[in-house]
């Protein structure tokens, strides 16, 4: 039984965070569960920071706001850790998702971070993509950190959610960002309780 | 499912197809499988994506219906009109500062009692300038003779557009209807829906038929003549009559669709967890569904508190929710919109005046919140519940309460 999560997708106009938050809710429903996603109401610039909030449960999700205390935070662009207060509210054994080409050092991270998922996403879209669009292998990243949704149902989502030879690639990126991933237990025990 | 559980006995069709959706897109299915024949939309933030959904369905052949170009709202509405008083169902959805353009004709359509189904995305009215959510362009048509249903999910957006043309074109109704969604809230939020196989929603909603009024060249007749004041007063009084029995049509069509497709959802409002409180609050649109988890979450803590989502602003329940908050204890207001000359809400002027006659008049509070796409959130409805509390108790508590700024009213810089 999973309880609701909350996660809060950080990164700039033109990453596609908002279509990432939009598969995360797809691949949810497809294993049968409740989702729903919630762009951040901000002006549409290409570049500006961006969020989104994306909420997981086995039955029917009644809020409507935004998410302040995010099991998990996505961050999509690696110059946003220094551009805004992405870490907010993180929940204590809560899990960060970073798009870095090195492990971050533990003094710039949250003190609640109880899992680490890091992966060269820029380089991944560079290399499979062509543009610097990290959203997809992102995804990837997000599955191997938190298993809350399956690698299957979200490489089923993005496909229908995405067309042709765009789809393909863009499912090629998250499954390079699911294996590429390194995970990281910083409170081995903490972690576990609050992530299942 | 807005408080309401859905049993798969119960059902009398199968479920229909799960998909994500925003709640343009679940609007776009609401009138795309009311079957509309003429269609006209203006693009509006945040209305847009509708319109673009609508095209969509019929460029690709999904929808067989005409949809017009126009250069405006006040266009889009007027082209609805002749085809409504053509004998088409006719849909169209707006925002904002569109819906100001648009007023013109919007109060001609009521008078001239046609079933127009019209989704109003609800967004914040300008200045200062805002794309955001906030209730204040509806609401301020209020008085223009349209039925107007509030609405909290995106599931209710589609399932609501449905039942709009079955209580509009009902004989002994004849009125124009508004699904109002929060803009951006609902409107661009993706969740999962259920979206009704076509064939069930034909055996629910038949076809328009109209047989009071209908242009048509072999059988001319003059629409809209100059009217003197008495035959005027006459007008008005039916329309009047026509909006007090829409009561009863809307809770009978959300009765029938509940049956059939399994999912009620109050009629003019949605109670929860109200009968064996002693404090309610009173809500309007998305918010409706964090009030209830708020609701949960206090009765979690032993305080004996519930909820009236109000769903239908006109005609209002004035004799429903004297009914439902008889007895109790405090009740509190959360309005997304500001009455200008009341300095409160709206809604909490008209809950005043629906229950002018309760014996031991409660008290009564107003929360001002979630204006031109404010969050209102948890805690704000912890705040909110914790004032009626101590409003319940005896305690002396402010009429208003803007949730959001940090200054107490008769405070502010």
């Amino acid at each position: 039984m999973l309880h609701m999560k909350e996660i809060r997708l950080h990164g700039r106009g033109g990453q596609g965070t908002v279509l990432a938050s939009q598969i995360l809710v797809s691949a949810a429903v497809r294993e049968g569960k409740y989702g729903n996603a919630i762009p951040f109401f901000g002006f549409e610039r290409r570049g500006a920071p961006l969020a989104a909030f994306v909420r997981f449960d086995e039955k029917r999700i009644r809020e409507k706001t935004q998410i302040y205390t995010p099991d998990c935070v996505v961050v999509m662009d690696p110059t946003l850790v220094h551009a805004s207060n992405v870490f907010d509210g993180l929940q204590e054994g809560g899990a960060v998702v970073l798009n870095d080409r090195k492990m971050p050092e533990e003094a710039k991270l949250p003190t609640t971070v109880g899992r680490l998922g890091v992966v060269d996403a820029t380089g991944i879209a560079l290399e499979v993509l062509g543009t610097p669009i990290t959203n997809t292998p992102m995804l990837g990243a997000f599955v191997a950190t938190t298993s809350w949704i399956g690698l299957e149902a979200l490489l089923s989502a993005l496909q229908e959610m995405m067309r042709g030879k765009q789809a393909d690639a863009n499912a090629r990126a998250a499954l390079l960002g699911y294996e590429r991933t390194r995970v990281l237990d910083m409170q081995p025990g903490r972690a576990e309780a609050h992530l299942l | 499912m807005s408080g309401t559980t859905t049993d798969d006995e119960a059902r009398v069709v199968r479920p229909g197809r799960i998909a994500v959706i925003d709640g343009n897109m679940a609007a776009a299915w609401g009138a795309k499988l009311s079957r509309p024949t003429v269609l006209a939309a203006y693009p509006i933030t945040p209305q847009t994506p509708l319109v673009e959904y609508l095209s969509t369905f019929v460029a690709d052949g999904e929808l067989d219906a005409d949809m017009v170009e126009v250069e405006s709202e006040h266009s889009a509405l007027s082209v609805l009109q002749g085809a409504s008083l053509a004998g088409a169902r006719t849909f169209t959805g707006t925002s904002s500062q569109g819906l100001a353009l648009m007023y013109e004709p919007y109060i001609r359509t009521s008078t001239l009692r046609l079933p127009i189904v019209m989704a109003i995305v609800t967004r914040e009215v300008i200045s200062p300038q805002s794309v955001w959510g906030g209730q204040q362009d509806a609401i301020t048509v209020r008085d223009a003779g349209w039925i107007q249903i509030y609405v909290e999910d995106n599931q209710e957006i589609l399932d609501s557009i449905i039942m709009a043309y079955k209580i509009a074109e009902h004989p002994d109704i004849l009125l124009p209807v508004n699904i109002c969604y929060d803009g951006h809230y609902l409107s661009h939020v993706a969740d999962r829906v259920e979206i009704p196989a076509q064939e069930d929603v034909d055996r629910f909603l038949s076809p328009y038929s109209p047989s009071h009024i209908k242009l048509d060249p072999r059988t001319p007749m003059s629409v809209d003549p100059l009217t003197p004041g008495d035959i005027l007063m006459e007008y008005r009084y039916k329309h009047v009559r026509a909006q007090a029995r829409a009561k009863r049509v809307i809770e009978e069509v959300d009765e029938e669709f509940g049956r059939i497709f399994g999912r009620p959802y109050g009629g003019l409002l949605e109670r929860y967890r109200l009968d064996d409180a002693s404090l309610a609050l009173i809500t309007l649109g998305s918010t409706s569904g964090t009030a209830k988890v708020a609701v949960d979450a206090a009765r979690n803590r032993g305080v004996d508190i519930g909820l009236i989502k109000l769903r239908a602003l006109r005609p209002f329940p004035r004799e429903e929710l004297f009914e439902a908050l008889h007895g109790k204890a405090a009740i509190g207001i959360v309005d997304r919109n500001v009455c200008f000359g009341w300095m409160t809400g709206v809604v909490y002027a008209e809950v005043c005046a629906a229950l002018r006659l309760l014996p031991d008049q409660p008290p009564l509070i107003d929360f001002v919140a979630g204006l031109g796409g404010a969050d209102i959130t948890f805690k704000h409805y912890e705040r909110a519940i914790s004032l009626l509390q101590q409003a319940a108790s005896g305690r002396t508590v402010a009429e208003v309460t803007w949730l959001g700024i940090d200054f107490e009213p008769g405070e502010e810089p």
